[in-house]
């Protein structure tokens, strides 16, 4: 069924903007989405009627509130194809909390002086610079997936490079490149060299239908802010008997069973990775996006943004020429939203900016990818990113855009 | 489109496409200073020469937007060939012009951005005017001061190996 882009967008208080003078062009969404009514007042009608702890009075609010915050949980696992969300959500405060508590947990307990973990050339630093701090306390040797001329991952030397391997973390769509990474093959492979698979989904889970069963990874990192949901929230999956088997990560209230003042007993997972009092409203917010995304249905959501990913590309490369070069992958089943250019020798600072007086929203920078960065030979880019509320005028803006910037710093 | 021309002067474009200074002095003897702008990912070297009290040579290079290479050019040469105090004094009331709007903007703690903020006579600092228009653009100062930065480093490095 396909999506109905006029009928999303009026669902988006945010798209009545207007800045500059023009109507507001959101094309960021890989950095963080806008959010519909729905998930707004769903927070808001927490707070207005429901507002107490969680997990702790016997009062009728509080229960209600841990029933709101255990139901977004549900809500959360559900979406990702989790076999027993109750038991295998933990909820964080993003995707980044959410690796490095894979990272500081079953990192500290499950790896040793020179074990193998096998990175990516095309990670955000959320899911290197933990993985680099472990290493300076615990001596790993990280190894690398190399980036293909296309965006792509080369897993030619994948056999090899897993020799000794007990972790993969790898993204399941970059942020940079908007590749959609093929992760069954990798992480198949990965078991059977006997590593864990640490998926980051947090460009994968807002865009596609991801089902962690059929991604065969044991863990997926992702936020709810990229998802239509609030900042503050994301939510680590884990199979549960890993879960079940690693220390806790933060301490505090929440997370124990019992305390004395020579030790502690933890909670069961996931509570015993929650301490202190969670972000409730937010997970409300999460458990209402989630709702949102599967009435208009992921594989709708998918299906839109591809077809505006290659209208983006063929119009870029149409009107623009050789002056706009696009990285990643081309049009395909492999190529999410995301995409990140170079026009001329014009800085993506400059871009952005003469963007911005279009009312077009892009990002310039590295992207949290400055290795990646490298292996492109560029210091950065501007990224327009799509979500399920963009149409193709959006892009036909942006493409104004670029060309104003070409006659301005020509 | 006033603002952006407020942002991109002709001056400005000019030196970002024909930089002033550009390269790097042989170091040593010249003192060599690397910024980041972590935001961005850009990144600037200030190589100087400083000898009997005067910044006797300074060349830039790095990557950077219109704004980071063209106040690098500006900077280099506004400072070549002038007295260490008459450099520090243009390094402060540039930096003091950028921080004036900062705090108007209310991009600071205004109190004490204003307290800081010495009144900038634009008229004796000649064509680094031009960079005015960049504090109506708040995230683009740091592109501004990047080069700035690195030179004060440089000159407080310099400094202190002497003292």
């Amino acid at each position: 069924m396909a999506l109905d882009v006029e009928t999303i967008r009026k669902d988006f208080p945010l798209l009545a903007r207007v800045v500059n003078g023009r109507p507001i062009v959101y094309l960021d969404s890989a950095a963080t989405s806008l959010q519909p009514r729905p998930v707004l007042a769903a927070m808001e009608q927490y707070y207005e009627t429901t507002h107490a702890n969680v997990h702790r009075g016997v009062y009728a609010t509080a229960e209600e509130a841990t029933q709101r915050y255990e139901s977004a949980r549900v809500a959360a696992g559900r979406f990702v194809g989790a076999p027993d969300p109750a038991r295998e959500i933990v909820f964080t405060k993003n995707a980044t909390e959410a690796i490095n508590l894979v990272a500081n947990s079953w990192g500290r307990a499950n790896l040793r002086r020179g074990d193998v973990v096998l990175l990516t050339q095309m990670e955000h630093h959320a899911n290197l610079v933990p993985w680099l701090m472990l290493s300076e306390q615990l001596g790993l040797e990280l190894r690398y997936l190399e980036v293909d001329g296309q965006g792509r991952l080369d897993v030619s030397a994948l056999d090899r490079k897993l020799d000794g391997a007990r972790l993969v973390a790898v993204s399941a769509m970059s942020n940079v490149l908007g590749t959609i990474n093929d992760l069954r093959p990798i992480a198949d492979a990965a078991h059977a060299a006997g590593a864990v698979v640490l998926a980051d989904g947090a460009q994968a889970v807002p865009h596609l239908p991801v089902d962690v069963r059929a991604l065969g990874v044991d863990f997926l990192a992702y936020s709810a802010h990229k998802m239509l949901g609030p900042t503050g929230i994301g939510a680590l999956w884990g199979r549960a008997d890993l879960l079940d088997a690693m220390p806790p990560f933060l301490g505090g209230g929440g997370m124990i069973l019992d305390v004395r003042l020579d030790r502690f007993l933890p909670a069961e997972s996931p509570q015993r990775f929650e301490a202190g009092t969670p972000p409730i409203a937010e997970a409300v917010g999460l458990g209402a996006a989630v709702r949102y995304l599967e009435a208009v249905g992921m594989e709708a959501v998918r299906a839109h943004e591809r077809s505006l990913t290659d209208y983006a590309l063929g119009a870029i490369a149409d009107r623009l020429g050789d002056d706009c070069t696009v990285f990643g992958p081309p049009a395909g089943d492999d190529r999410g939203g995301v995409l990140s250019l170079a026009f001329r020798d014009v800085h993506p600072h400059d871009l952005a900016q003469v963007l911005d007086q279009y009312g077009v929203c892009v990002r310039p920078g590295h992207h949290c990818a400055k290795p990646l960065m490298r292996v492109l030979g560029v210091s950065a880019t501007a990224r327009a990113s799509v979500g399920l509320y963009n149409d193709e005028r959006d892009i036909d803006v942006l493409i104004e855009g670029l060309a104003e910037a070409g006659r301005l710093f020509g | 489109m006033p603002d952006l021309e407020d942002l991109y002067r002709e001056i400005i474009l000019d030196h970002y496409r024909s930089p002033r200074h550009r390269g790097e002095l042989e170091s040593p003897p010249a003192h060599r200073v690397e910024g980041f702008n972590p935001l961005c990912g850009d990144e600037v070297v200030v190589t100087m020469v400083v000898d009997g009290g005067t910044l006797q040579d300074i060349k830039f290079a790095g990557t950077g937007c219109s704004i980071s290479q063209s106040s690098a050019s500006l900077m280099s040469s506004a400072v070549k060939g002038k007295s260490l105090d008459d450099v520090r004094q243009l390094i402060r009331t540039f930096k003091s012009m950028m921080s004036i709007h900062e705090a108007a903007l209310g991009e600071s703690g205004p109190d004490e951005a204003l307290e800081e903020a010495a009144p900038v006579d634009v008229r004796t600092i000649g064509e680094l005017a031009a960079l005015q228009g960049v504090v109506k653009f708040p995230v683009r100062i740091k592109c501004a001061t990047l080069s700035w930065n690195a030179l004060a480093q440089g000159l407080d490095e310099l400094a202190t190996a002497a003292s």
